[in-house]
């Protein structure tokens, strides 16, 4: 097992779905002799070659509507957008044809759409979004989001083996900041499948990417004061893993949502949803959720600082439902 | 005139070939020269601010700087411009002082923009110039649709837009042209073909051997000037203008040109251009170009040339100082203009951090 970095762990998956598959192939903007913007594809025009490693004009709808045609043609391409806020130029293509394809037409749409979302960057507007509620509203797409290396490899070796097209989220913020051992054998790590990050009795905190870190370092400092706060790791936003969820709830009796997104038709509120439907007799306590404020992220490290979902803002929260 | 001659005017010993009558007279010649000059200081200071972590990314025209500011020039005061991210000299020669491109850059409290763009993601009403959004080639549909409107209304607005080459593969560009075309809009399109899309060459960009010949498809004429040849891009984009105020249509100009520098300050092109080629284009450097010219026709020296640059040197220090100085936009500002009016959620929102601010306020920090 090697210590590697979640972007080395984007990078090795690739890689090594390409190495064994030859119907894998990358698409995007500068990922071929530049190596993407982000050098997730460092290393790969010279091993592959250009057929597989496609450097592509800039035209997001283009390139996502090539991904798709190649994949009726039995191939399964990964589309990488160089950041996840211009997946919104390709939207057409993947809400109207890949997700409806199969059930229109029983042909499979095996594409995996990468990009790097996320704020805390002072990338303003365009460069910093958490687009993942704009498709897990959509049938047939499915969407995941990783929050360490091992699931990073893991879910996007899940990814590219599904027959659904799949929304494949990494965070920018995690990419170098976050490393840990992952083993060098082949694994995957089921799409749908939520995992609990800490175990705990007293609050459930369901959350997911970047946020997962933030959440278990409150849980930490809250540990220090006697609270067991449970951390159950979303990876998969469409589908959700119900089971877990209300497994954790049902033994907390408390729940707190925590997102990156921002909060209004967020995932947050879905999550929320479900427990109040299934598990409202086990309930301690009103579902809260916590998301980014519902305006588009500033470029001023100032302003964005006080949008995204703070650890203050979480531990307060937190606090408040353990004292409820 | 055809879509894949390169038009010029500077001789290659930067001379104009003698029946050549520049359509500008001297004073706007050494002007139009100091613009391209003080881009040029300019966005070399933003490369060193941003070494020192002060901007914290931009992106310079180095060796762009005819285009940006001799096709800037050709606009009257009612016209308006919508650029990209690579025209700063277009930008100051719409009449933005540098003091307020910066506070932009820095994002406090006296940009226009609140804070909330990226740096080069400058935009005022006012001056006449359309705030720039960061997905490639969007810009180029809005620039139609104010066209559009200005044709509606009946008023004297021609509108200008610039671009990369990059851009021509996107939707917004082809779109855009169509519409153009169909409606005969008074838009002029400045396409600035560096070569390069971040690091993907022209020829992976698109299989046509010009851009100009793209605007044919849309039924209206494109042109291929040299964009290192100040003078050509004037006279190009002076005669698309016209055209375009008076009723004939759209444009397409391609400026043939080179980036000097990286595509922006998180680039390092030394991975995907040879030096030889750089170094080529330097050669063609648009404001020595221009500068020999001046000095032929007796306009400039060598003594003059040094005191623009002390001078300009120390008036962009200044606009630096001053415009650093200011403080960022305040918290409150954050939910101004989601919307033009303040829905209940951003409402409770913003009493929120108006509370939590206020707490913070009685603790030590
Ligand atoms: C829709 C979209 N896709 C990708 C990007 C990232 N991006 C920013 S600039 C750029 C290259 C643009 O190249 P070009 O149009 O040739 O202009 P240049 O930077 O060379 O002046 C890319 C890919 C973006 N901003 N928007």
């Amino acid at each position: 097992m090697a210590v590697i970095s979640y972007l080395d762990a984007i990078s090795h998956a690739l890689r090594e779905e390409m190495r064994r598959d030859p119907t894998v192939f990358l698409m995007g903007e500068d990922i071929g002799v530049f190596g993407g913007a982000f050098k997730v594809t460092r290393g790969f025009i010279e091993e592959f070659g250009e057929e597989r490693v496609i450097d592509t004009p800039i035209s997001e709808s283009g390139f996502t509507g090539a991904a798709c045609g190649a994949a009726i043609m039995g191939f399964r391409p990964v589309v990488e957008f160089q950041f996840a806020d211009f997946i919104a130029c390709a939207f057409d293509q993947i809400v109207n044809f890949a997700a409806k394809c199969y059930y229109r037409w029983g042909i499979p749409v095996p594409v995996v759409f990468r990009g790097p979302s996320g704020g805390g960057f002072r990338g303003g507007p365009y460069h910093s979004q958490n687009p993942e509620a704009w498709f897990t509203h959509v049938a047939g797409l499915k969407v995941v989001q990783p929050s360490t290396p091992y699931e990073a490899k893991g879910l996007l070796k899940a990814a590219i083996r599904d027959n659904n097209p799949v929304i494949y989220l990494e965070h920018k913020h995690l990419y170098r900041r976050i490393r840990e051992e992952v083993p060098d054998e082949d694994f995957e790590i089921p799409i749908g499948v939520a995992d609990v990050k800490r175990d705990g009795t007293d609050l459930t905190i369901v959350t997911y990417g970047a946020m997962v870190h933030t959440c278990l370092g409150v849980a930490e400092r809250l540990a220090a004061e006697g609270a067991e706060i449970e951390v159950v790791d979303l990876r998969s936003l469409a589908p959700l893993d119900k089971d877990t969820i209300l497994a954790s709830v049902s033994k907390t009796g408390k729940a707190l949502v925590v997102h990156e997104a921002q909060l209004t038709s967020g995932i947050g509120g879905e999550v929320a949803a479900i427990i109040v439907e299934s598990c409202w007799d086990a309930l301690d306590a009103p579902v809260k959720r916590i998301g980014a404020l519902d305006v588009p992220i500033p470029f001023s490290p100032t302003l964005e600082d006080a949008v995204l979902p703070s650890e203050g803002k979480i531990e307060a929260t937190a606090r408040e439902l353990l004292e409820y | 005139m055809s879509e894949t001659e390169l038009i010029r005017v500077l001789g290659d010993d930067d001379t104009s070939p003698a029946p050549y009558h520049p359509s500008l007279d001297d004073e706007s010649l050494l002007a139009l020269y100091r613009r391209m000059v003080q881009t040029r200081l300019f966005d070399a200071e933003m490369i060193r601010l941003h070494r020192q972590g002060r901007v914290s990314i931009y992106s310079s025209s180095e060796g762009e700087e005819a285009l940006a500011v001799a096709a800037a020039m050709t606009l009257s005061e009612e016209d308006w411009l919508f650029p990209d991210y690579r025209v700063s000299g277009a930008l100051f020669e719409r009449g933005v002082p540098m003091e307020e491109f910066l506070a932009q850059l820095f994002g406090t409290s006296k940009d226009l923009s609140k804070g909330r763009q990226i740096p080069t993601h400058y935009g005022s009403r006012q001056r006449h110039i359309a705030s720039i959004s960061s997905p490639v080639g969007n810009g180029i549909a809005h620039a139609v649709g104010f066209a559009w409107a200005a044709r509606i209304k009946k008023g004297p607005e021609v509108v200008l837009t610039f671009f990369g080459d990059g851009a021509t593969s996107e939707e917004g560009f082809h779109t855009g042209m169509n519409i153009a075309g169909v409606h005969k809009l008074p838009v002029v399109f400045v396409c600035r073909n560096n070569q390069y899309a971040i690091s993907v060459p022209f020829n992976l960009q698109t299989g046509s051997d010009t851009i100009a010949v793209k605007a044919k498809a849309y039924g209206f004429d494109g042109v291929r000037v040299d964009g290192t040849d100040a003078l050509a891009v004037h006279d190009v984009v002076r005669e698309a203008v016209e055209r375009a105020r008076k009723g004939g249509g759209p444009t397409l100009v391609e400026g043939v040109s080179y980036r000097h520098g990286a595509h922006s300050t998180s680039d390092d092109d030394t991975r995907y251009r040879k030096a030889a080629e750089a170094e080529a284009w330097r050669k063609r450097d648009p404001i020595d170009r221009f500068g020999r010219y001046l000095k032929s026709r007796g306009l400039w020296d060598d003594a003059r040339d040094a005191a623009l640059r002390e001078t300009l040197e120390s008036r962009i220090q200044t606009a630096v100082a001053e415009a650093e100085a200011a403080p960022p936009p305040p918290l409150e500002s954050l939910f101004d203009d989601v919307y033009d009016d303040l829905p209940w959620h951003l409402r409770e929102q913003r009493q929120d951090l108006t509370d939590h601010l206020r707490g913070l306020k009685g603790r030590k920090p």
